[in-house]
């Protein structure tokens, strides 16, 4: 009986997990892997910070399906993120490609630790400067 | 320099609350639209009302507000009596977004019908040839056809006083 109870409740569960985000049918099991490796790279219009593949927003389950009618018609991977930033722009890329306008993204970060290096540097020989000069 | 150095973290500080105070202000939800300066996209559907086929070409050669709405739109009722002393001043066209046939007309006997044309686009096809990432959303269309503005969210007279209004007079 608690068997039964526990089968139930394990069946009940998995299903409702399932109905969160529809099944679809590949051609093969590469354009499945490229199918959830697109899910993973674009990113929902609607949502704050969230990749479609993983979104319960009605605009992610629109842009699966076209991903997936998309790959089904042999779309390449480009074309498919290419169609989707004309419509939605760069922000549904989470890999935004680097151009001029991505420069500071790509390079900001590093360029900051780079300044910040050679500050404390700069800082060091100071200090040590005055360290030596003070103790002569 | 030792004595300009001792600024420096006071100078990063600023900058800093420079960055998050526009941050403040800004609404995250709220994207550019990739169709600004971009001609409107080719489609194929039917009035809602009429059954007439619409196309890129049926569309008013007129500056033109799109109003991109659906009966399960919440928001979209909330709009919807500004939008109806809006269509006074300039056209409105509908695009009835992921909608049945059947609600629709119900929520515009209901609430009246203020738009000059209502494209019926049940699949959000056009919806998503637009970068409409959920209703109700607003465009601005000039008489070239060419997308002007887009506005997420509901439209009312603060909006259009800001944002619609003075697009709007630069293409009349």
């Amino acid at each position: 009986m608690m068997k039964n109870i526990f089968l139930a409740w394990i069946v009940g569960f998995s299903l409702s997990v399932q109905a969160a985000i529809e099944t679809y049918q590949f051609d093969s099991p590469g354009q499945e892997e490229r199918f959830r490796q697109l899910g993973y790279e674009l990113r929902c219009p609607k949502c704050q910070n969230q990749a479609i593949g993983d979104s319960d927003a009605e605009i992610s389950g629109d842009l699966r399906a076209e991903v997936y009618r998309m790959l089904r018609e042999g779309a390449t991977d480009d074309e498919i993120k290419d169609f989707m930033v004309a419509r939605y722009g760069r922000y549904v890329l989470y890999n935004p490609p680097l151009d001029r306008q991505t420069l500071v993204l790509w390079f900001g970060p590093g360029g900051l630790l780079v300044l910040g290096a050679i500050l404390v540097v700069l800082r060091i020989r100071q200090s040590k400067k005055a360290l030596d000069e003070g103790g002569t | 320099m030792n004595r300009l150095m001792l600024w420096l973290p006071l100078g990063v500080f600023a900058v800093l609350v420079g960055f998050f105070f526009k941050g403040l202000t800004m609404d995250p939800g709220e994207q550019p639209s990739a169709l600004i300066g971009e001609p409107f996209p080719v489609f194929d559907l039917t009035d809602l009302n009429t059954g007439e086929r619409l196309s890129r070409e049926t569309l008013p050669n007129q500056p033109f507000l799109l109003n991109v709405w659906a009966s399960w739109c919440i928001t979209c009722q909330v709009e919807h009596p500004y939008l109806t002393q809006l269509s006074e001043q300039v056209p409105i066209v509908g695009l009835n977004y992921k909608d049945t046939e059947k609600a629709a007309k119900n929520w515009l006997e209901k609430l009246g019908d203020p738009y000059a044309l209502q494209i019926f686009d049940p699949t959000g096809r056009l919806g998503l040839d637009l970068g409409v990432a959920g209703a109700p959303e607003t465009f601005l269309v000039d008489s070239n056809g060419v997308i002007r503005l887009r506005v997420q969210g509901e439209v009312n007279a603060r909006v259009f006083a800001q944002k619609i209004r003075p697009r709007l007079d630069t293409i009349r």
